[in-house]
């Protein structure tokens, strides 16, 4: 069942030095109970993307098109054209979010129990102790020992681990059917990312949620992931689910990234591969492929194909899309 | 052989924890460091790994004297520097150089590029040959920056152009000796392959000594030749890098080990993890006996009574009652 069908999805800020194209024309889908994984480097848009689908860019600040249909407690619902003040009903309780940085993302000044009552509260008109018998509940659920106890404790008095457990405490607490992990990990240590990969797998087979994962890390992606979109600035270069991707990349910037990784499994080598060259300015765009000025299987094409025209997502497998003019089915 | 470039023996470095108020009183330390040992051999990289907390970038810091050791030794090229004060380091400076984690906050922004790089020739009174401005051009284009740019300010670059800058600056009294502090965590995955490469052709090239700080165990094994594990202020294995990642012996290693995730799903998903429970104990309060004892799987009563000893198991050296 497709819970979540983004359909032309674009952001783009206006500033003083011109538009920022965050995210171009992006379409995709999430199935119930599904993990699917954005990948890509810093400004590539994987996190403006998710943002928009919470409603979370001003829109003074921004111009937020397409749509994104998705199915919540009471039918289908726009995320995107939604009025703002509609949406509350649904975030927090269809769709939730955990961010990146579990330091700067609780609030210093409440008790962790409160901040998870607050969440019940707002969707669900009951006794607070209730809320706090649920917020308990969850704690117990992420692994938080003596909850009871701990509901009372602030932020500063958990590592970065327990606060992301927290964090994820606070997200599940009305049972929503998909999950946005923002870079749930990046800020962690490995032993504590494994931890916290594992419950987040658990927690999603035990609730029957679908989780969109964003990060930049090929190994979290490789653990969690069922599907991954490849964005390259702002827009999706390549689709599949994840073995085909990591075993037949066809796009020459998936090839890198996966190249360019140094791999334990591996015998060492003297040289990594690397993409040459840096991530364009998302203000002046490179024209044509996006990805030209750092591929270095341009050749292949001939010409300057690649330089004036921008390829399109076209079929290379089962469910595999790819953005480059090497092996487009004529 | 040759006299090692840098000598640690029983290093410790001790913060005060101070009590709340005015006549605030010394209630305590935080034992950042708590008795390390190591040497680097000269052209040698030796990687330096373990969680946030565990005295990594301490040990760092505290080998380039930037901060006063609280007891043990440094010797730098056979030199016992250890109780040297600020003027005598300062000629040894051009001689060990740093490398810092963040870009954004590690360059002036007031500064050029220029300037930056130049403060060191500044600092210690160096006329290089040829002119301050030709060396600044020649290490800006080594390290793959464009000589030109030589008047811009660093935000003017991104991430992995400033963390070249860093380069720079460091390469510039031709050191023996550099730490590199988390020199690429910050970095995208495609711009950390370029500077990885970057250093390992410049320590082949000039001939330099790393010590490798990082986080991410898959870089170090990359880079080093030899890695050390630390835990709670102590180095738990230390081996080459073959042997730590093919045939790693302390417990907290072979975790760490199976804690990275492989980029290769089918490979990833079939591999059995350890996951460790719960996090790292607070320094100011170790645990009593072996440091890993509160999340170890094989510690048994011997662990939580009586420190481990060094054991040379095979080729690696093992702090564990029970090494693998």
């Amino acid at each position: 069942m497709t819970l979540l069908e983004v359909k032309n999805l674009s952001v783009e800020f206006p500033t003083a030095d011109g538009r920022v194209h965050a995210v171009h024309d992006i379409s995709f889908e999430v199935n119930a109970g599904e993990t699917l994984a954005i990948v890509g480097e810093s400004g590539s848009g994987k996190t403006v993307t998710n943002l928009a689908l919470m409603g979370l860019i001003p829109l003074r600040t921004a111009d937020v098109t397409g749509s994104a249909k998705f199915e919540s407690h009471d039918g289908v619902i726009d995320l995107i054209k939604i009025n703002r003040k509609d949406l509350q009903k649904y975030r927090g309780r269809d769709v939730a979010m955990i961010f990146q940085d579990p330091m700067s993302s609780l609030h210093p000044f409440y008790s962790i129990g409160d901040q998870i009552i607050e969440a019940h509260q707002i969707h669900n008109q009951v006794d607070l102790k209730v809320s706090k018998a649920r917020a308990i509940e969850l704690l117990e659920l992420v692994g938080i020992q003596g909850a009871a106890e701990r509901i009372k404790a602030f932020p500063h008095q958990f590592s970065g681990g327990m606060r992301q457990r927290v964090m994820i405490a606070m997200a599940l607490v009305n049972n929503p059917s998909l999950l946005i992990a923002d870079e749930p990990t990046t800020a962690l240590d490995v032993t504590v990312q494994a931890q916290i990969m594992k419950l987040l797998s658990d927690l999603q087979s035990e609730l029957k949620m679908a989780m969109i994962l964003i990060t930049h890390d090929m190994g979290v992606v490789a653990n969690a992931a069922d599907r991954v979109n490849v964005m390259y600035a702002g827009r999706i270069v390549e689709s599949a689910n994840v073995n085909e991707l990591y075993a037949n990349p066809s796009m020459p910037y998936t090839q890198g990234l996966l190249a360019s990784v140094p791999r334990m499994d591996r015998a060492h080598t003297d040289r990594l591969p690397t993409i040459p060259g840096q991530p364009p300015s998302m203000i002046e765009l490179p024209t044509g492929c996006s990805f030209n000025p750092r591929c270095t299987r341009q050749g292949e094409v001939g010409g300057t194909k690649c330089q004036e025209q921008m390829p399109e997502l076209t079929l290379r497998g089962e469910s595999h899309l790819a953005r480059c003019f090497i092996g487009e089915s004529a | 052989m040759s006299l090692p470039i840098i000598e640690v023996n029983d290093l410790h470095m001790y913060f005060p924890l101070a009590s709340q108020g005015i006549f605030s009183r010394v209630k305590g330390f935080n034992k950042a460091v708590n008795g390390v040992s190591f040497s680097i051999n000269p052209g040698e990289t030796l990687g330096l790994v373990g969680e946030s907390g565990c005295g990594k970038s301490t040990v760092g810091r505290a080998i380039l004297k930037l901060y006063e050791p609280t007891s043990g030794s440094i010797k730098f090229e056979g030199e016992d520097v250890t109780n040297y004060s600020t003027s005598e380091m300062k000629p040894l400076r051009t001689k060990m150089q740093m490398i810092f984690q963040d870009p954004y906050s590690s360059l002036n922004p007031r500064h050029t590029v220029g300037s930056i790089i130049a403060a060191s020739y500044e600092i210690q009174k160096i006329t290089p040959q040829g002119g301050v401005k030709k060396a600044v051009q020649e290490l800006m284009e080594r390290v793959g920056l464009n000589p030109e740019h030589y008047n811009r300010y660093p935000h003017e670059f991104s991430g992995g152009q400033r963390q070249r800058i860093g380069i720079a600056r460091a390469l510039a009294l031709k050191p023996k000796f550099i730490v590199c502090d988390e020199a690429v965590s910050a970095l995208d995955v495609s711009i950390q392959a370029q500077v990885i490469n970057l250093l390992a052709d410049l320590r082949d090239d000039f001939g330099l000594s790393y010590l490798f700080i990082a986080h991410d165990l898959s870089i170090v094994q990359h880079i080093s030749d030899r890695v050390a594990v630390m835990y709670l202020g102590k180095i738990v294995e230390l081996a080459t890098v073959d042997e730590i990642y093919n045939s790693p012996h302390h417990p907290y290693t072979k975790a760490l080990l199976s804690a990275v995730p492989i980029p290769d799903p089918i490979e990833e998903r079939k591999r059995e993890q350890i996951v460790l429970s719960g996090d790292l104990p607070n320094p100011a309060n170790p645990p009593k006996g072996c440091v890993f004892n509160t999340r170890c799987w094989k510690a048994k009563d011997i662990c939580f009574t009586t420190e481990p000893e060094l054991l040379q198991v095979g080729k690696s050296q093992v702090v564990c009652h029970f090494p693998e």
